[in-house]
């Protein structure tokens, strides 16, 4: 396939936020962020449920206006120009919105015809669009007759079909089996290499390192840290960590020893996680006084933990 | 770096009136509904065909064999079927446009995630509204040309006239389905909606479609002609039985506001539920 968005090219900023707010009454659902998505990147929001993800990629969607502050896409403003910044997006939402009473090809097709785009232009791009996401097969079945992961992929070619410069993926995974994550996954990596933006927001560490390059995490409405995988690691979490078991109630009972031998403890209710960047010498030493875990796991530092360090909570709760 | 055709386009309309607001592309939203009717809605627009054919049949004949003749205006009598068939073609006309514009409209809008599906293009919610009602007016078209089909060689509408009930059906339609789905955005539950059926019936029922408004007490014949229905009735009625009157202004106009009214307002409701 040749192109399905635009080639990247350079650092063009495509969307600019500063101080961006929303608020539905008394709630604050995004507070005040500032952050900036250039061409080329495949940027993530990572953060709990209610972090304020939705609410931020509505905004940028131009299907909800803020309470405050600015945000450009493309250098325009989604409340002015709504229209306009749309047809440059592929949005991708929560929830399949196909129409089930129809092929998957006519799912395709009416969407094109909702960007104005011709009968011509769109029959071809249906063909592309239907090998990009395997599913030529099905091109004459109804949408009811599809699998999950099938309708994801059917729900990304969609998007697709007014060659968008951004992609926007909300919680592209979340309910799909782990071999249908994977083959959505490499459907994805195969857009970013073509240079297509990707503004994807998870609340799986794995799918954020599998796919930003830049990951904005967020909690409570707020930019709690922004920067790629791997130095998010780097800075707020050490190499490996060390996951002690010792039961419901002597967990916290260790809890002051155990913090003394490392950088750093969080006690989970089922775990304790020890933080050092050599977890088999701290394992030894945890045995050798006297503290016999039932388990214990020793592994690379993730997300998760960068998580846990910056909000003190869970990801997934 | 190119271009892409969907923001060319979008471009283009940069400038025009409502331009956050309408697209210019309710024609896209008409193809949904069209290829997805090809794929099987059909059947149930064929239901709502036979309903006031029925209805002529026992009625008017069955009925109107002991009713004999009705005076419409003075010195002017016809059969009872001449009487009750207008009022059948104004009220399929408004049935065909609520089912439309109510429950199909209400599954989209909270179950299919169909407009938000659409409100995520470069579409806007007048297009969606336009387009929604467009069909619904499609719908009660078909039922009047298909109803007039059957009854004029039957002689029951005459003359060049009663052509005109047609496009009078799509005012009609036209009028009930932006109503209708003005109401159906502010729907919250199945028990509203269920609303809709209470009050089409006794609408059909006593607008005077079965027979004439002048056997009510004045006052409850003041609250019927303030009734949408009743306007219907009246035009198709003159216009079939080629009583051309003043007073046809006067209903046209009553359906002018109620297409207006229910535009603008859904137009706002889709904004507010989608597009906060």
């Amino acid at each position: 396939m040749s192109t399905i968005g635009p080639a990247a090219g350079g650092k063009e900023p495509l969307i600019i936020a500063r101080g961006l707010r929303k608020e539905y009454g008394d709630f604050t659902a995004v507070d005040g962020i500032d952050f900036q998505v250039n061409r080329g990147d495949s940027f993530g929001f990572l953060g709990p449920n209610g972090a304020g993800k939705s609410t931020t990629m509505r905004i940028i969607a131009a299907t909800l206006t803020r309470s405050g502050g600015d945000i450009t896409i493309l250098g325009k403003d989604p409340e002015v120009r709504g229209p306009e910044i749309r047809a440059h997006l592929g949005v991708v939402p929560q929830q399949d919105n196909l129409d089930n009473s129809l092929t998957v090809e006519d799912n395709l097709y009416v969407y094109g015809r909702y960007f104005g785009l011709s009968k011509k232009f769109i029959h071809g791009k249906i063909e592309e669009l239907l090998a990009f996401a395997q599913l030529e097969e099905k091109r004459g079945v109804k949408v009811e007759a599809l699998s999950g992961g099938m309708k994801r992929r059917l729900t990304i070619a969609r998007a697709l079909v007014s060659e968008p410069e951004i992609l926007m993926l909300d919680e592209p995974t979340t309910g799909l089996d782990p071999q249908a994550r994977h083959i959505l996954w490499d459907r994805l990596f195969r857009l970013k290499e073509q240079g297509v933006t990707l503004l994807i927001t998870t609340h799986y560490m794995d799918e954020a390192e599998q796919l930003c390059d830049r990951l904005m995490v967020m909690d409570k409405g707020r930019i709690m840290a922004e920067d790629s995988p791997a130095n998010l690691i780097k800075t707020y979490s050490t190499k490996e960590v060390l996951e002690v078991r010792f039961g419901s109630d002597r967990n916290a009972q260790f809890a002051d020893q155990l913090r003394s031998m490392c950088d750093r403890i969080e006690v989970l209710p089922d775990r304790v996680l020890m933080y050092s960047d050599d977890c088999e010498t701290l394992l030894h030493n945890v045995v050798s006084k006297g503290m016999q875990p039932t388990t214990s796991l020793v592994r690379r530092s993730s997300l998760e933990d960068v998580f846990l360090r910056l909000t003190g909570r869970s990801l997934v709760e | 770096m190119k271009t892409s055709d969907a923001v060319l386009i979008a471009e283009s309309l940069k400038g025009r009136f409502a331009e956050g607001t309408y697209s210019r592309r309710a024609r896209a939203v008409l193809e949904h509904r069209r290829i997805a009717f090809k794929q099987g809605h059909w059947i149930v627009v064929a239901s709502g065909f036979v309903e006031p054919i029925l209805y002529l049949f026992s009625f008017g004949y069955g009925v109107g064999k002991l009713v004999g003749k009705i005076q419409v205006t003075p010195g002017h009598w016809v059969t009872y079927a001449q009487f009750i068939a207008p009022a059948l073609l104004a009220t399929s006309a408004m049935n065909g446009a609520i089912y439309d514009s109510t429950w199909n409209v209400y599954f989209r809008l909270k179950y299919d995630g169909t407009y938000k599906a659409m409100l995520a293009t470069s579409l806007g919610p007048l297009d969606v509204a336009l387009g929604e009602i467009g069909w619904a007016l499609f719908r009660g078209l078909i039922y009047a040309t298909g109803f007039t089909a059957i009854v004029m060689p039957l002689g029951i509408i005459k003359g060049w006239y009663g052509l005109l009930a047609i496009p009078a059906a799509v005012i009609i339609a036209f009028a009930f389905a932006s109503i209708g789905m003005l109401y159906t955005t502010y729907a919250k539950s199945f028990a509203q909606m269920d609303w809709v059926n209470v009050v089409m019936l006794p609408l059909f029922l006593f607008s005077g479609s079965l027979y004439p408004l002048s056997i009510y007490p004045d006052w409850l014949r003041y609250v019927i002609e303030a009734l949408p229905l009743y306007h219907g009735i009246q035009i198709v009625r003159c216009l079939s039985l080629g009583i051309i009157q003043w007073s046809l202004l006067l209903h046209v106009a009553y359906f002018v506001v109620m297409i207006v009214v229910g535009l603008t307002f859904t137009t706002k409701r889709m904004r507010a539920l989608f597009m906060r």
